[in-house]
């Protein structure tokens, strides 16, 4: 048995989509090759429709690949769901998994009782999770009553209720404010460190990515454009960070700092901005360089925007085809979908 | 398998039945708690369940203040088809009923949570909710049926007692695939709760008419395609003695098990058609 917690080969699935009269095939994800090692905390990422959810899907068996194999935990998603579902937790960001009208404790109840969690497990396992999520103020609420941040909070700790060797998180932080996303990935940095568990989350929040995944995955048109680490993928795309300095005086355009470039000033040099590159500088050498210059009262750090470093990967992958296995296939990328008779 | 995780194996350790009932218990038993808990509204679901119940009940009524006979069947024996038809019925819709709420999961989406828990999805949704109020509704089949049995002569004995159990038996088992296969269909018609609903509800209203005043098309589709006339029909017929029309003869209600298991059979097909189609093509 191959010690990969997720892999995948050359795994196709294609929706047949009904264009007014005509039918056409639309491919979803097209000829996916990954492998997951267990423990390892991965950002699956792209625009939407770009097959995130439908390679999701395949990966826990609710729908069959139209080509390809995927191997979840050592199981095959489709014929084995039962028992991959023990080893899986799955939260979906705008699917409530909870009973909406029974109180957060009794889905956990129905829930242990679901993946046939032996008392001591339960009581230990709940405890935990309430703790480490911090769910005691509402465990006697019913689901509908609470927020958004608490809902997610009370998901998450459904889906890992049964402590899963693969977490699979779909938008996990989509909508919450910064505290509760914040919160949230504490959650799962800690839960990975103690438990070792495998993290896969799809997500648009940079943050999500630098603060959780050692590893990124980008899916366009449902094929990898890009897989390495975050720092590989910024100097790939050369997505820069942003500083914005407020200046005590009006001054002259901070041009020729070593690493950076002058982006914009606004109110006559009052406030400017400059693009630098963190592989060449850091923000704090930087600020000491502009410091020399001029006198700062405040500034702010703009982290690259994940919709732009996709974008700059699709770009990149589509003027110079990521793999040679890639190359090989017909050309379909942007328009991954074909004609078909009625 | 090395890497299972301790709770797997605990799972397989405890292979009694009581540990593998045991989801499905912990649902049901929230379930009904929950709908008991607002008193007042239960009482009145349990109310307008009875009255529907109710009106069905007058209607057969209705008939027979202007007929005497309808189909070879006097009122009393009328009563008693309707009672063990809509008995069956009631029950059926009490725990399989709610598979006609399918196409809210298909539409929102929350059919892949069933698919994240390691149960079979029909069982899961089978006992995803039980619909406590129809109780109200079976009382009112049951006491339709204990007046039929009570003044249609039928002479008690071994036998009459074994078509009662049998004909209840596998009139619930017809009732409940029937939902099975509606629920099958459902994949396909995002929408079609409303065509579904038509041949579950038309079905119960055949059941628990004669079905010697059907036509042979009638005969055709509800006697032995979806066989209706054997949740109630065939084996009060059988019971009372009664000549059975063409195509039905009166040994026919010794068969309602058979017309259990076709349904089952077809419920399930259609069920397994309809999970590929979610699987393969739809999502």
């Amino acid at each position: 048995m191959s010690g990969a917690i997720i892999e995948a080969d050359g795994l196709t699935r294609e929706f047949r989509i009904r264009d007014g009269r005509r039918r056409r095939l639309l491919t979803a994800v097209d000829g996916l090759t990954v492998r997951i090692e267990p423990g390892e905390a991965v950002g699956y990422i792209g625009a939407n429709g770009a097959g995130k959810s439908t390679t999701i899907k395949m990966l826990t068996g609710i729908l069959v690949p139209t080509a390809g194999s995927v191997i979840t935990c050592g199981l095959r998603p489709v014929p084995d769901r039962r028992r991959l579902a023990r080893q899986v937790g799955v939260v979906f960001g705008q699917r409530s998994q909870l009973w909406w009208d029974l109180p957060v404790r009794e889905s956990f109840r129905i829930l242990a009782a679901i993946h046939a969690l032996t008392t001591a497990q339960e009581s230990d396992r709940t405890a935990e999770l309430v703790e480490q999520l911090e769910l005691g103020g509402f465990l006697s609420i019913p689901v509908r009553q609470l927020s958004l941040g608490q809902r997610m909070r009370a998901e998450v700790a459904a889906a890992l209720l049964h402590s899963p060797r693969l977490v699979i998180l779909d938008e996990p932080t989509i909508g919450l404010d910064v505290l509760s996303k914040q919160r949230l990935r504490e959650f799962l940095v800690g839960e990975r460190r103690r438990h070792g568990t495998t993290l896969l989350l799809t997500t648009h929040d940079m943050g999500d990515v630098e603060r959780l995944c050692d590893r990124i995955l980008v899916i366009d048109h449902g094929r990898l454009a890009y897989d390495g680490d975050l720092p590989g993928l910024s100097r790939t795309v050369g997505a820069e960070r942003v500083l914005v300095v407020d200046l005590a005086e009006p001054s002259p355009d901070l041009t020729g700092l070593d690493g950076s470039r002058h982006l914009s000033s606004e109110a006559g040099g009052l406030r400017q901005r400059l693009a630098f590159d963190a592989e060449q500088i850091t923000a704090a050498k930087l600020l000491a360089a502009v410091s020399d210059k001029a006198n700062v009262l405040d500034l702010t750090v703009e982290e690259p925007d994940i919709e732009d470093v996709v974008r700059r990967i699709y770009a990149a992958s589509r003027s110079r085809p990521y793999s040679p296995a890639e190359a090989s296939r017909p050309a379909a990328s942007p328009a991954s979908s074909t004609a078909m008779s009625p | 398998m090395a890497s299972a995780s301790t709770f797997d194996k605990g799972a397989v350790q405890a292979t009694g039945l009581r540990e593998r009932l045991r989801p499905y218990r912990a649902v049901l038993a929230s379930r009904a708690r929950s709908q008991r808990a607002y008193r007042t509204s239960f009482a009145l679901d349990l109310g307008s369940s009875l009255l529907v119940g109710l009106v069905e009940l007058a209607e057969v009524w209705v008939i027979f203040s202007n007929v005497t006979a309808l189909g070879g069947m006097h009122f009393n024996q009328i009563l008693l088809v309707f009672g063990m038809a809509d008995l069956a019925f009631s029950l059926a819709d009490l725990s399989f009923g709610h598979l006609d709420t399918l196409p809210d999961f298909l539409r929102a989406g929350t059919l892949d949570a069933f698919y994240l828990r390691p149960q079979p999805i029909l069982l899961q949704l089978i006992t995803s909710d039980i619909s406590l109020r129809r109780l109200a509704r079976a009382a009112v089949g049951a006491a339709a049926m204990g007046i039929g049995l009570a003044t249609a002569g039928v002479s008690w004995g071994p036998r009459t007692v074994a078509l009662l159990v049998i004909g209840l038996a596998s009139g619930y088992a017809t009732f409940a695939a029937m939902f099975v296969w509606a629920a099958g269909l459902q994949f396909f018609l995002l929408d079609g709760a409303e065509m579904t609903n038509a041949f579950v509800y038309g079905g119960r209203y055949a059941a628990s008419q004669p079905a010697s005043v059907w036509s042979r098309p009638l005969k055709l589709i509800f006697g032995f395609f979806f066989p209706m006339a054997f949740t109630a029909y065939l084996p009060a017929v059988t019971m009372l003695g009664l000549p059975g029309p063409d195509w039905l003869p009166t040994w026919l209600g010794w068969c309602a098990p058979a017309a259990a298991v076709w349904s089952w059979v077809m419920g399930l097909l259609c069920w397994r058609w309809g999970l590929r189609h979610y699987q393969g093509g739809g999502g």
